[in-house]
């Protein structure tokens, strides 16, 4: 009887820590990211804003694993830190010495910028709070990656599908405008 | 955890992104940016099946990928084109359909 209540109290007791680390570390992810986004936005160099991006995907993917979503967070790393920082690296190598920084943006267009994004930020804040103020996030089980793989093959077969044809029809596209003639 | 503490982070991603798409003049920035709001879309797809316990989030998150990468092809294409065509990639200097 004892026993039963200690292992009880013990799951409670183990269950709260998983939840103060999930906590903890989404709190050092998402101050990561917020720095490294503000970064990616306003420094000059821009071979630091691909590198600073880098550290945002990998945060974004440290929230995917965070919440149960396996297979999106390996597919954002390989697929964003994988293909698309190196397409921008090879961006911007292409177009180096052209317009390497990013000095004379004016202060007035800094500034009515900073405004539109606080403003969006403080519309979505409004409302988010409204609407889910204390709903939680319920600690399940990850998903797995066949039940992802059932359900895009069964019920998301027509999206799949789209998806498939822009990605080739993106490929075309993106040879004939940078091809050189 | 929370659902909103996801949302609000997703909120903050949208809002720097939005702030890079409008201030930035180089058009590599601007890609950038858009990235960044794509990724805020994205916590939010997740959030929103981990609280609903669906995998239809996750799904729709990996098509948003998907597209994200599409864009990205294509937009640098077309950032190559201008640079190509005019040595310069300034977004503020193309305003020859200015009316």
């Amino acid at each position: 009887m004892t026993t039963l209540a200690a292992l009880a109290d013990m799951d409670r007791l183990t269950g709260g820590e998983v939840l103060v680390a999930q906590n903890v570390a989404f709190a050092v992810m998402a101050i990561t990211m917020v720095v490294a986004a503000l970064r990616v936005v306003t420094t000059r160099n821009v071979v630091h804003a691909a590198l600073y991006l880098v550290v945002v995907l990998a945060g974004v993917a440290g929230i995917f694993l965070l919440l149960g979503a396996e297979f999106v967070g390996v597919t954002q790393v390989m697929v964003y830190i994988g293909a698309i920082v190196v397409l921008f690296l090879f961006g911007i190598m292409l177009t180096k010495g052209s317009f390497g920084d990013d000095d004379g943006v004016s202060g007035e267009k800094r500034l009515m910028a900073g405004l539109v994004g606080l403003l969006v930020f403080g519309v979505m804040t409004a409302a988010l709070v409204e609407s889910f103020a204390d709903a939680e996030v319920a600690r399940s089980a990850p998903s797995t990656t066949a039940e992802l793989a059932d359900s895009i093959f069964s019920a998301y077969i027509v999206p799949f599908e789209a998806v498939s044809v822009l990605l080739l029809a993106a490929l075309i596209g993106a040879i004939v405008v940078a091809r050189q003639d | 955890m929370l659902l909103n503490q996801f949302l609000l982070l997703s909120a903050v991603l949208f809002s720097i992104g939005v702030y890079g798409v409008l201030a930035r003049r180089n058009g590599v920035l601007v890609l950038m940016s858009i990235e960044l709001i794509l990724n805020a879309v994205n916590i939010n797809l997740v959030a929103f099946g981990a609280f609903r316990a669906t995998v239809g989030g996750e799904v729709f998150a990996l098509f948003v990928i998907a597209v994200a990468a599409a864009e990205v092809g294509v937009g640098l294409a077309m950032v190559l084109l201008l640079y190509r065509n005019r040595r310069s990639i300034d977004l503020t200097a193309i305003d020859q359909l200015r009316g």
